[in-house]
């Protein structure tokens, strides 16, 4: 698994000087062609190529949509309109880039439930895990970023909410948020430097995802038995094994993908960002778009003071620390056991949490009244409990199931189990 | 010869638009009690209201003990200043309230005239204000802030 023991042999003349000067083509062959994959990956392990593949379109469109785009506050809407009405293509760009940043969302989310199902995070993947998470955090950024850009009214209210978040922190907040906005408002100096960091961050982006690959095949993939690979017989080569089913979930992931972009291409969005910006006048409604409604549902559910903490400061921190506690998941799960195929209770509780977090995100699109905060409150207690109380006390008290002795032998008995079926 | 204040607004617009230290002036005459008017200062809406005998006096008879923030909040006074009706306004214009159309939680703009506390509400996370702009119920920790302004003449208002 390790790196070092490289089978490549150049073939030709030029494929041994390209190796004595630079080993590139080593390198994919190293890692792309013969590198030993588990035998037992499932589709849940497709989404780290769907979401390269998501990467790289949304640079590639963003790109082209920044060569038509104007980041001035008279010019930025009107442009955002030009581009789906006049330049060529430009719908399709746009459609692709705002429905791709949803999908992008979409495929992570999956990942990362991924690797809490089948324990990716323990020793020795947890750097892998944190990489992963810093993905996860500039990911939220650029896409915040990205979404005040066409200066609608959603997006001017959703830079002035968010950015407000800043000015509740103690001391310095005031000074932080003047120096984000570049004045006292959301105004042009906010929309030139939010353009200049969309276009920067997505590419600090390529450099931690190939941080976490890099991680990734230091250590080798977890698989679903959550066992370390023992033997050969438990690895297959990535070409063609990996490399086809991973093009087979690329495959339908952007048939999903595609059937919003051209069929459903505003379902995402909000009416309102089709008013232009008016620093004067608030949505009557206003909520972010859907993939942080979690996260805001867990903002607004700190509605009371905790000692000197008032609300307002309470609820961003709740928020951050909703992401944060993500990065300490290593090691706040206790238990020796990876995998929930083989923990009856911590399955159980993962599900729970899912579920959880997708009633967050249905509380986060309702308005902030009534029987909607207390049930907000309850959903942000079982978030946190999840990871800090049901974590690390399960490991200690949760009786696995026999783990099989290799993925070998896993898959066999699986094979063993549905030929018997079939007969 | 120009006036040096028009010059010293157009340097500060020019050095910076967002960062424009600058003034406005507000022709008040054409507002009658129960009205107002919005002008923009410093990007931020500034809303002058010329409030009603009955807000003025749901206003004052609040108990100081039941608000959320005591402090005025005034830019006119010092610090301290307790959250009064009288010290949320100017001395002899009681019925003018002039104030920062921001919620002091997220920076919303709150609707007027609407809520429990017939002041302003917000619309995105529900805080209540009353008709002296004071925070009454919800998230948001803060008076609405009073801004810098003064009277300069009986229907005319500098605001910053």
């Amino acid at each position: 698994m390790s790196e070092g023991h490289s089978t490549y042999k150049p073939k030709t003349g030029i494929e041994r000087w390209f190796d004595a000067r630079l080993p590139l083509p080593r390198l994919v062959h190293d890692s792309f062609i013969v590198y030993p994959v588990p035998r037992n990956l499932n589709y849940a392990y497709t989404f780290g190529g769907i979401l390269t593949i998501m990467l790289a379109s949304q640079i590639i469109t963003g790109v082209v949509l920044a060569m038509h785009y104007a980041p001035d506050t008279g010019l930025a809407f009107n442009s955002v309109e030009k581009i789906t009405r006049d330049v060529n293509s430009g719908w399709l760009l746009r459609s692709l880039h705002a429905n791709g940043a949803s999908f992008f969302f979409i495929a992570v989310y999956i990942h990362i439930c991924r690797g809490l199902y089948y324990g990716s995070y323990k020793s020795p993947r947890e750097f892998l895990w944190v990489l992963g998470c810093t993905n996860l955090l500039v990911m939220m950024a650029t896409a915040f970023i990205g979404y005040v850009l066409p200066w609608g009214q959603m997006s001017f209210w959703g830079a002035t909410v968010i950015t407000g978040f800043f000015s509740a922190i103690p001391l310095v907040g005031d000074w932080l948020q003047h120096l984000l906005l570049g004045g006292f408002a959301v105004s042009n100096p906010t929309l030139n430097r939010f353009f200049a960091l969309h276009y920067l961050l997505p590419f600090l982006l390529v450099g931690t995802v190939t941080l976490h690959i890099w991680a990734l095949h230091v250590v080798g993939q977890n698989n679903p038995t959550g066992i370390e690979v023992k033997s050969k017989t438990d690895v297959v080569d990535f070409t063609p094994y990996a490399t086809v089913k991973d093009a087979v979930g690329i495959i339908v992931f952007v048939f999903f993908f595609a059937y919003f972009v051209f069929y459903l291409p505003n379902f995402l969005g909000h009416p309102d960002n089709y008013t232009v910006a008016n620093p004067l006048k608030t949505p009557a409604h206003i909520v972010p778009e859907w993939y942080f409604l979690p996260f805001y549902a867990i903002l607004r559910a700190i509605t009371f003071n905790v000692g000197p903490i008032d609300s307002k400061l309470g609820g961003v921190l709740a928020m951050f620390s909703s992401i944060a506690v993500l990065f300490l998941v290593p090691w706040l799960d206790s238990s020796k056991v990876r995998s929930a195929v083989y923990r009856p209770w911590y399955r159980l509780f993962f599900w729970m949490f899912v579920a959880n977090a997708l009633f967050l995100g249905w509380l986060g699109s309702q308005p902030a009244e009534g029987a909607y905060v207390t049930m907000s409150q309850v959903a942000t207690l079982y978030y946190f409990a999840f990871f800090i109380i049901v974590m690390p006390l399960l490991g200690l008290i949760e009786t696995p199931r026999p783990l099989p002795h290799s993925i070998t032998e896993a898959v066999l008995e699986k094979n063993a189990a549905r030929s018997k079926a079939e007969e | 010869m120009t006036d040096p204040s028009y010059l010293e607004s157009v340097s500060a617009e020019l050095a910076s638009p967002a960062e424009a230290l600058t003034f406005v002036e507000v022709d008040v005459s054409s507002l009658t009690p129960g009205t107002s008017l919005v002008v923009q200062w410093r990007g931020k809406p500034v809303v002058v209201r010329n409030r009603t005998g009955q807000e003025m006096k749901d206003a004052e008879a609040a108990d100081l003990g039941t608000l959320e923030d005591t402090i005025a909040r005034n830019a006119n006074l010092p610090a301290d200043a307790p959250a009064t009706d009288a010290n949320r306004t100017m001395p002899g214009k009681e019925a003018w309230l002039v104030m920062v159309q921001v919620c002091t939680h997220l920076g919303c703009i709150p609707i007027g005239q609407d809520g429990e506390f017939g002041g302003w509400l917000c619309p995105c996370h529900g805080s209540q204000y009353d008709s002296a702009g004071r925070i009454r119920k919800g998230p948001a920790p803060e008076n609405m802030a009073v801004p810098v302004f003064q009277f300069i003449s009986d229907t005319k208002i500098r605001i910053g």
